[in-house]
């Protein structure tokens, strides 16, 4: 909602704002541990639902209907299943880092959690360092899948490894700098008074560069179509999970989904508003907006085919970064120039910028090496 | 200082999880380039030509369907051709339009199914796949119409074709011309200028013009390479020379060409249904012949333009009810003996990517 | 200048499949809902009239199979009495030149296709399950039979 005199509060964090949720309670890190828990479980099962359900409509069928009604226990039938298959060992991995990587690769799903916000001061811990925990507690799960790659001792799980680790790492930069534009505009690294900070205008409106960068690099990150080349069915080489089956496997194939749910609540929450809505109570404005960042998710994985393993390097190195470093640029000198509020004519400048850079960027780009002499 | 590697062999064993059949590549593979390709094939030999000297002329028939089980009514109409060239036998007029007709129409859909699998391969995950085949299931529904079957029809017969038309099947060919027209200018919207396509598709798999001439390639294959050189119009057989159509070519031979290759050829089959709808006459379909067909001894050639390319049939006969030799030329087996020089140096994504541009069917190359 | 490259296709992708996303499906419901199959359809199963036959095993040998296996004995007038009349359905390909090879009509493709048995030795019909009194008989080659079955259901004729 714009209204004519349009301010972003840089300074917002000094003036104290009451919560609506009452903090400092001895039972409020067991209500928060539990609601997390149960947030995750079941978001992670609603999302592997829609998917299903909305590739096969975007593909002129139904997706799964017989297991219950509109399919909705197929997910708790394929736990079931894999709850019940043998979990085979090979014979030369190492034990105890085989068993351990799944949990390496899905813990921090829920950890990163924690500082999310669901309603004005709801969140199990209001550190004032929110998004560099974000950052460092999801890079964790990068060594989950370096220790499932190299414990299988099979060269093929170890080469699927290598190219996720290669793509994650250098898909960080671009996060990470996108992110720290968003930090600038707000003002503080909490995610509760970053979602404060755009109560006249959400952040996609004044910094679509920031959003774009995110999106794009938040799709690479977590494996997701156009970028999903490590788990793709028609490469021939596995990937990192070959050689896990029954539950282990399922606990990748849920961490995969459980990123997914962050990467759509910290879009949600960095850069659409998070909780922040007219008439509805805010955790459920807060659920709205994930389903909606899921569903473009889900549509560009319907539509879009896949990028090669050097073109996804060359897009992150050559293309995504330096425009990170000129939108961080960019939000410096405006901050800088306007300390307390940013005017109304920025919105069209940001936008006009954006297009300009993107332009720019495709006459300059070449994609990726071509053919190889032998 | 440069890192010491070694390359590894990697097999991409018959059954794959990309579609195409049952076909085998050994890739010598370094880092990820692949540095050496052996293909071997034979997985799906069922020895057709033998079985043929052991069927009658008319038995013959169902035998060649199984060949390019994608597009089963041009094979047919290959082996129908030589026979009658053997014969010396006279097709009506109404058989000759219907035959065109249903070549059309099984050429459209045979292109969706190689289109729709090249897309898949390139990664996007089964919703162009699943475009096509609703569109060839219009196809396959007037196919079910006209002969009963809806993949393998065997409706050629020696002198004409097996039934004549039902009475619902050319309102219903009128209504599916202009639906199939928009739909193909849809997915043109979809992925023509789409940019990861274009990024993982143009300049890849290049076959140059001299090389597809020399290997005795045919098909969207050669055309993609730039050669204008089609079977209807440079050899016309059965009534294609009162059709005004385009050869439509591509420029260097990449991927891309052949994909749009494709496309193009889908629209000017349209064309060429929509004339022959309008000319149609009518009259019976079936010409007299023996019920055991004995011509005299002799040998004929007669090649037809098929999905893939040339399918020709050499058809030797000793004047008795057997054929004596019926040997087929499949086009994708001559395609593919270019596989080795188009994939080496690239990547193994590419692999996948430039094998599944080729759209061969392992029922024609193996036999 | 010319810019290319820079997006426009994977928006215009993006639209056409949220387009799609608004047509109906096409998907059925088998086996609450079913298609009418065409009424030339070739079934897995022939069809036999026993008045009309003769016994003159001319499907038998242009059956390129050789599935199709008759033993006949003498009988009044100019027929044979059909002893054994025994098609082997797992071994049929349904091509139907049986059927156009009968000089007097009266072999018929069969119109059923759900067949599925559990044994393989079930597959073989004998001549009494083929009669034309207790079985459909399809239009293939024979369009006479076309006004008895129900039209086939298009994919082109349902609303978008």
């Amino acid at each position: 909602m714009i209204v004519p005199n349009i301010t972003v509060d840089a300074l917002r964090h000094f003036a104290p704002v009451s919560p609506d949720w009452p903090g400092n309670e001895w039972w409020h890190w067991l209500v928060f541990t539990v609601i997390l828990i149960v947030f995750i479980l079941v978001m992670v099962i609603i999302f592997i639902w829609l998917e299903r359900r909305i590739i096969a409509w975007f593909a002129a069928r139904i997706g799964p209907n017989r297991t219950g009604p509109f399919g909705i226990f197929q997910n708790i039938a394929a736990a079931l299943k894999l709850l019940l298959k043998e979990g085979i060992n090979p014979t030369n991995a190492d034990i105890i880092i085989f068993w351990l990587a799944p949990i390496v690769a899905f813990a921090p799903v829920i950890i990163v959690l924690a500082v999310v916000p669901f309603q004005n001061g709801a969140l199990l811990a209001d550190l004032n360092i929110g998004i560099l925990f974000v950052v460092a507690i999801s890079s964790i799960s990068t060594i989950g899948i370096f220790m499932a790659g190299w414990s299988s001792s099979n060269k093929y799980s170890m080469l699927g490894a290598m190219r996720m680790i290669a793509a994650v790492v250098s898909y960080e930069i671009p996060v990470v700098l996108a992110l720290a534009g968003v930090v600038l505009l707000a003002g503080s690294l909490s995610l509760n008074d970053i979602v404060i900070a755009q109560e006249r205008v959400p952040f996609i409106v004044l910094q679509p560069l920031g959003f774009l960068l995110l999106f794009v690099g938040g799709c690479a990150e977590i494996n997701r179509s156009p970028f999903d080349l490590m788990e793709a069915d028609s490469e021939l080489v596995a990937g990192f999970h070959t050689e896990y089956s029954g539950i282990k496997w399922a606990m990748f194939f849920l961490g995969e989904f459980g990123e997914m749910v962050v990467m759509s609540t910290l879009i949600a929450t960095l850069f659409l508003g998070g909780w922040q809505g007219p008439a509805l109570p805010p955790w459920l404005w807060l659920l709205i907006k994930i389903f909606i960042v899921d569903f473009v998710m889900i549509w560009t994985r319907a539509t879009l085919p896949r990028v090669r393993i050097d073109q996804l390097m060359a897009l992150a190195w050559k293309f995504m970064f330096p425009l990170a470093l000129v939108n961080l640029i960019i939000t410096a000198i405006q901050v800088l120039a306007w300390p307390d509020a940013l005017p109304l004519y920025v919105i069209p400048i940001n936008w006009a910028i954006t297009i300009i850079l993107v332009l720019l960027g495709s006459k300059l780009f070449k994609v990726g090496w071509g053919r190889v002499e032998v | 200082m440069r890192l010491r590697t070694e390359p590894f062999v990697l097999n991409i064993g018959p059954v794959h999880p990309s579609t195409h059949g049952v076909f085998r590549m050994r890739a010598t593979l370094d880092g990820e380039v692949v540095v050496d390709l052996e293909p071997v094939f034979g997985y799906l030999h069922r020895g057709i030509e033998k079985l043929a000297e052991e069927r009658t002329y008319g038995g013959v028939i169902p035998l060649t369907d199984r060949l390019d089980y994608v597009a089963s009514v041009t094979n047919n109409l290959g082996y129908v051709l030589a026979v009658e060239k053997l014969a010396g036998i006279s097709v009506p007029e109404r058989a000759e339009y219907i035959r065109v007709i249903t070549s059309e129409m099984q050429r459209i859909a045979a292109h969706l199914v190689s289109v729709g699998s090249f897309l898949n391969d390139a990664g996007a995950y089964f919703t162009p796949f699943l475009y096509m085949y609703r569109e060839r299931e219009n196809i396959v529904d007037l196919f079910d119409m006209v002969c009963g079957q809806r993949l393998l029809y065997s409706y050629m017969r020696i002198g004409g074709v097996s039934q004549d038309l039902p009475d619902e099947f050319l309102p219903a060919l009128r209504k599916f011309i202009p639906r199939m027209r928009s739909r193909i200018d849809e997915y043109d919207w979809l992925l023509k200028e789409n940019e990861i396509l274009l990024a993982r598709a143009k300049g890849v798999g290049v076959l140059p013009r001299e090389t597809a001439i020399n290997i005795g390639a045919s098909g969207p294959v050669l055309r993609g390479s730039g050669v204008k050189w089609d079977l209807r119009k440079a050899d016309p057989y059965s009534v294609y020379d009162r059709f005004e159509f385009d050869i439509p070519t591509g420029e260097i031979g990449d991927c891309y060409d052949r994909y749009r290759v494709r496309i193009e050829e889908m629209r000017q089959s349209l064309r060429i249904i929509e004339q022959a709808v309008k000319q149609i006459p009518p009259g019976e379909v079936r010409s007299e012949v023996p019920h055991l067909l004995r011509p005299p001894a002799g040998e004929a050639y007669a090649h037809v333009e098929g999905a893939t390319g040339e399918v020709g049939f050499h058809v030797v006969s000793d004047g008795s009810i057997a054929p004596y030799r019926c040997h087929i030329r499949a086009p994708s087996l001559m395609n593919l003996t270019a596989l080795k020089d188009m994939i080496v140096g690239w990547k193994v994504q590419d692999l996948i990517l430039i094998f599944g541009s080729f759209a061969i069917t392992m029922g024609e190359v193996d036999r | 200048m010319k810019f290319e490259r820079y997006g426009i296709g994977i928006a215009k992708g993006l639209t056409v499949t949220m387009r799609n996303l608004l047509r109906r499906r096409i998907t059925t419901q088998y086996p609450e809902q079913r298609l009418t199959v065409s009424r030339r359809t070739r079934g897995n199963e022939l069809v036999w009239s026993k008045e009309k036959c003769t016994g003159c095993a001319t499907c038998a040998r242009t059956c390129p199979q050789g599935v199709i296996h008759i033993v006949t004995s003498p009988g009044e007038e100019n027929r044979y009495n059909v002893e054994v009349f025994e098609v082997d359905t797992g071994y049929c390909i349904s091509c139907g030149l049986c059927v156009e090879a009968c000089p007097y009509d009266a072999l018929f493709m069969g119109y059923a296709f759900e067949l599925a048995k559990y044994r393989r030795g079930e597959l073989v019909l004998s001549r009494d399950d083929m009669l034309i009194e207790n079985k459909q008989a399809s239009a293939y080659f024979h369009p006479e039979n076309a006004e008895a079955l129900p039209k086939q259901e298009l994919l082109i004729d349902r609303k978008e």
